[in-house]
């Protein structure tokens, strides 16, 4: 009896420091940035004050807002783009048998597991002869490399499962393999674009190295790259409440659309990894 | 079912009743719908890789890149005989600073995947039992997953700042250290910094992975473990543990290949530190700040290749099965 109580408070003191730990930076984050003044620099645990400062202030100095519509345009081409190449080839790969398949899907998925240093010199070659360097479309373009193999490994792993019976159904009235894509699979596989498209929105959204490469003037930058170069007046005067302001506003919405998806999300990323 | 299989497609097209002439357009069509697919990859990702290479081979500057020539190996190794006899190296191969980059990642990734797995497993234990409230340690530990790195590596930079983060005001207050410690600039302790930042931000991730591998385990093993008295303990050891093994061997994979080219958050937590200086900080740093774009792109390859040895070595003697008949 006392050792289930024991064993029962040990398990929950876990839980508790699971959920602490897990929260507590990006609560300490919020807590900061509604300080103001000297008060930033006292440490507290909880809030004692609630200023907009630093939010007014990171929102109306340099291009902040323009950054945030870069990111958000950035974003959702790639995820348009990316869904679009994918689901056809996601048709080709999971419903028809032909040579080389199993070859062809590897190959895909190792692209995914590739360090994008290694492709950044020949990509920031090819960015400039293009004539896209410093503009959002280098940016769609080049993370192509990351969201389109795993969107197109995701969408096959679902439209494999589908029934054959729909499909066969298809054929035999004589429809063509697109009327089947658009007409017959579409409407089945809402569930797995939105799951595909959220995940790429993330990855676009959160992604660093392309963004500080391939862009170079304040603002053509997206969020992340903004928030890696904000700087005071001086080396010794690190803005740490407009930091942590622009910190909570990039994060709030991908921390909503997590909590609201979130079942769909890990659905989608053990798919990703594991077929679940 | 964790492996990383896409099976055979339906065998609807195999009857008799869908003419071989059907067959063929089909065939066809399929590759004109991956044709769209396979020319971005090969734009985005082969063609780039190639170009990486090849100028590994060159002496191109970042402001005279198409004037490159070709110099052979001299950018990995070269070597000049000096009339006194003595041979001195140049190149990568022969370079402190990138061996030192070399044995940074490797410390790191070997480190920090293996802390990720241990708390990862058993934040997934926590996850697969049955209690109230295990919405709630989900909706938690999605958290971390969903913050962009850079933001996790300020907000964090901040926690460990040295005069006002609040991680010296606790371990001050608990007595365990007698002094501030400036974490991030600190050489002994950057590498711990880099370490606790990452650990808290993939950890979830890797939680995720094993969960979907624990799901899998049939619940009456558990059962008959429980009616025939076996310790919990020697459950986990004999019986969970090696059924998720494989879910298990693949999360830890996809955690190594992305910490074997980690950049951002050692870029923004710990800039200009040896100690946690890694192969794609210092390619990226030849490659556009140091102005030894040549010398860059070797870096990039060497370290293309490295990785492409730890999978094939890893996937070898793990022998982690991508055609999922371990």
């Amino acid at each position: 009896m006392v050792s289930t109580i024991a064993r029962r408070t040990a398990f929950y003191a876990l839980v508790a420091t699971i959920i602490v730990i897990a929260v507590f930076p990006f609560y300490y984050a919020i807590l900061t940035s509604l300080k103001s003044g000297t008060a930033l620099f006292r440490v507290d645990y909880w809030p004692k004050e609630f200023s907009l400062a630093n939010y007014t202030g990171v929102i109306s100095q340099g291009s902040f807002v323009r950054n945030l519509g870069n990111s958000l345009m950035v974003a959702t081409s790639v995820v348009a783009i990316s869904l679009l190449l994918a689901i056809t080839a996601a048709y080709a790969l999971g419903r028809v048998r032909f040579r080389g398949r199993s070859l062809l899907l590897l190959t895909i998925l190792s692209v995914s597991m590739f360090p994008q240093i290694a492709v950044l010199a020949g990509l920031f070659e090819l960015v400039r002869f293009v004539g896209i360097f410093n503009t959002p479309l280098a940016l769609i373009f080049s993370y192509m490399i990351f969201t389109l193999p795993f969107t197109v490994w995701v969408l096959t792993t679902f439209m494999r499962d589908l029934p054959v019976e729909i499909e066969e159904a298809a054929i035999v009235d004589g429809a063509s393999p697109w009327v089947i894509i658009t007409r017959v699979f579409m409407p089945l596989m809402w569930p797995a674009l939105v799951t595909t498209g959220l995940l790429a929105f993330i990855a676009a959204w959160n992604e660093f190295l392309f963004a500080l490469t391939f862009t170079s003037s304040n603002t053509q930058r997206t969020v992340p790259v903004a928030i890696a170069l904000l700087s005071g007046s001086s080396n010794f005067e690190i803005p740490w409440g407009n930091i942590m302001a622009a910190s909570v506003i990039v994060t709030v919405p991908l921390v909503i659309l997590v909590l609201i998806f979130q079942r769909r999300i890990i659905s989608g990323l053990t798919a990703g990894g594991v077929k679940g | 079912m964790t492996d990383l299989t896409v099976a055979d497609p339906p065998p609807a097209l195999a009857r008799s009743h869908i003419s071989s002439d059907l067959r063929a357009q089909r065939v066809r069509s399929a590759w004109v719908f991956l044709a769209p697919t396979l020319l971005v990859l090969a734009f985005v990702a082969g063609w780039p890789l190639v170009r990486t290479i090849y100028f590994s081979f060159t002496n191109a500057s970042l402001t005279n890149l198409a004037g490159a020539e070709f110099i052979g190996f001299n950018n990995y190794l070269s070597w000049i005989t000096l009339k006194s006899g003595r041979t001195i190296f140049r190149g990568l191969l022969a370079d402190p600073t990138w061996w030192n980059a070399v044995w940074n990642t490797l410390k790191f990734t070997l480190v920090s995947v293996s802390i990720e797995t241990v708390l990862g497993l058993v934040v997934a234990l926590v996850l697969n039992a049955h209690f109230p409230g295990r919405g709630l340690v989900r909706a938690a530990i999605l958290i971390p997953w969903a913050i962009p790195t850079i933001v996790s590596a300020k907000m964090w930079a901040w926690m460990l700042n040295d005069q006002f983060g609040i991680l010296n005001d606790i371990l001050l207050g608990l007595g365990l250290i007698s002094q501030k410690i400036a974490w991030t600039a600190n050489p002994d302790t950057a590498m711990l910094a880099v370490l606790i930042v990452d650990v808290w931000k993939t950890t979830p991730f890797m939680a995720l992975l094993i969960l979907a591998g624990l799901q899998m385990v049939p619940g009456d093993i558990y059962e008959a473990a429980k009616i025939d008295g076996v310790h919990p303990v020697r459950v986990f050891w004999r019986v969970t543990l090696p059924l998720i093994r494989p879910a298990l061997m693949v999360a830890v994979i996809f955690r190594m290949l992305d910490a074997l080219r980690i950049f951002d958050l050692i870029y923004v937590l710990t800039p200009n530190n040896v100690q946690t200086k890694t192969m794609s900080v210092l390619a990226r740093e030849n490659l556009f700040d140091f102005d030894k774009f040549a010398y860059g792109a070797a870096a990039s390859t060497m370290l293309f290749l490295i990785i492409a040895a730890i999978t094939v070595l890893y996937m070898w003697f793990g022998r982690v099965n991508f055609e999922g008949e371990r």
